[in-house]
């Protein structure tokens, strides 16, 4: 078989309304990640052995399974409890979530860098918990872990095409409806390909203009 | 009642293929990996750019659309595979372009003065990479090999989409068949969390033993 451009062409519309999804559900994802990871990170610092324990045991079993079935699970076992999602916000939680135990790790050792003496020059302004959190911490372990933060989404990226998996319409689903309607697979799947190469590239360099402008921490 | 003990048998010949395609992804992962590793620092240029061009384009796209490139179009262009050569040539030499950009970094993490021994002893290039950096690099590399084990055995739950019997297919089917979806699922994941702890145990008292001897060695 051949490849045909003017096929190429004639299916390029329907591949970009699927990057479209793709891009929407890799930015919701990143968005609920850095969220779900941050409070990952804050709740196993807690004092309260319990809930870092348990936090921590969860966060570990996430990160020990694939995504695809966590996917399934969510797609096909909440129902069961009468939570019924649609697919693109099943799919969001699960990319979401998953990636979210893997930001944590960024955010504890973002946290972990900030020096002993930040903690206790708050302790010494009397500032309360909350405060030295909000107003001292956070804003200094923040900038540091942006590149890595951002590694973690360009890796979200990529596992997108799994949401075709539980039918949502995104890049890899439009392409393989495209396949099986005209029984052509090379210029769709190819084509999938080459816009998640294009994308990442493209990604790669806004990562590295991120790490040369907050890679280093400031003095 | 649901007879569970049969599908129980049908999940653990899942759990069977699931290990089997681990395995062997992970013999092809390592063989890529000091292959494009090392190749990244030949001192030939084309070496360098084709180690480069593999790592690239295996990290930059997704695995899905690898394993579907290999599925359905390498048959295209007169290459069948079945799902499971598909399956082992895809997660091997997506892992292997990681597991490349690991054996780089550990050998570039050795120090200068090893290599200026390695001149100061008369040993040749080859002589002094197997004797002498290679050991020392490999026990920088192990604990990454080990969580890229574990990136690839996640990643064999994608190779069921492409209709390979491992243990998101079989629980797959057990849904089908039983309408259940709690107990599947949840058997799976508990499944692949635990392979997912014998690969980092195993890989951590391999690392040990490799260790034994080189207190204060390392740097």
């Amino acid at each position: 078989m051949e490849w045909d451009w003017n096929f190429v062409w004639e299916i390029m519309p329907t591949l970009i309304q699927g990057v479209k999804i793709t891009i929407l559900a890799t930015l919701l994802g990143s968005v609920l990640a850095a969220i779900v990871g941050l409070g990952i990170a804050l709740a196993r610092r807690s004092p309260n052995k319990a809930l870092s324990r348990t936090v921590g045991w969860a966060a570990e079993f996430i990160r020990g399974t694939p995504l695809l079935v966590q996917l399934y699970f969510i797609f096909y076992v909440l129902p069961d409890i009468g939570i019924l999602l649609p697919p693109l916000v099943a799919g969001v939680i699960g990319l979401g979530l998953h990636y979210g135990t893997y930001t944590a790790e960024v955010y504890r050792a973002g946290i972990d860098n900030v020096p002993r003496g930040q903690w206790e020059a708050a302790k010494a302004c009397n500032l309360s918990a909350t405060q030295t959190w909000t107003n001292i911490i956070i804003p200094q372990a923040i900038p540091p872990m942006i590149p890595a933060l951002a590694n973690y989404f360009i890796a979200m990226f990529k596992e997108t095409p799994l949401l075709s998996a539980i039918t949502v319409l995104e890049l890899m689903n439009q392409a393989k409806s495209v396949a099986n309607t005209y029984y052509r697979y090379i210029e769709p799947i190819t084509l999938v390909g080459a816009f998640f190469l294009v994308i990442s590239l493209f990604s790669v360099m806004l990562l590295r203009w991120l790490e040369r402008r907050y890679g280093k921490i400031e003095r | 009642m649901t007879q569970w003990s049969g599908y129980f048998g049908l999940i653990l010949q899942g759990a069977l293929v699931t290990i089997e395609l681990t395995l062997m992804g992970s013999v092809l992962a390592l063989f890529m990996a000091f292959l494009a590793g090392m190749g990244r620092l030949s001192r030939f240029f084309v070496l360098r750019a084709l180690a480069t061009a593999y790592i690239e384009f295996f990290r930059g796209t997704s695995i899905f659309v690898q394993l579907f490139w290999a599925y359905f179009v390498l048959p295209f262009i007169g290459i069948s595979l079945t799902p499971l050569q598909a399956g082992v040539l895809a997660l091997g030499l997506n892992v292997g372009a990681y597991a490349a950009e690991v054996v780089r970094g550990a050998i570039q993490s050795i120090g200068r003065e090893q290599y200026e021994a390695c001149t100061a002893l008369n040993l040749g290039r080859w002589q002094g990479m197997r004797h002498i950096i290679l050991p020392q690099a490999l026990l920088v590399m192990l604990p990454t090999f080990g969580n890229n084990a574990i990136e690839l055995l996640k990643a064999t739950a994608v190779v069921s989409l492409i209709s390979l019997t491992d243990l998101t297919f079989q629980a797959q089917v057990v849904r089908a068949q039983t309408g259940n979806t709690l107990v599947p699922f949840t058997t799976i994941l508990i499944i692949y969390f635990v392979l997912a702890l014998l690969i980092s145990w195993g890989v951590r008292s391999l690392e040990r033993r490799m260790a034994r001897g080189l207190d204060g060695v390392r740097a």
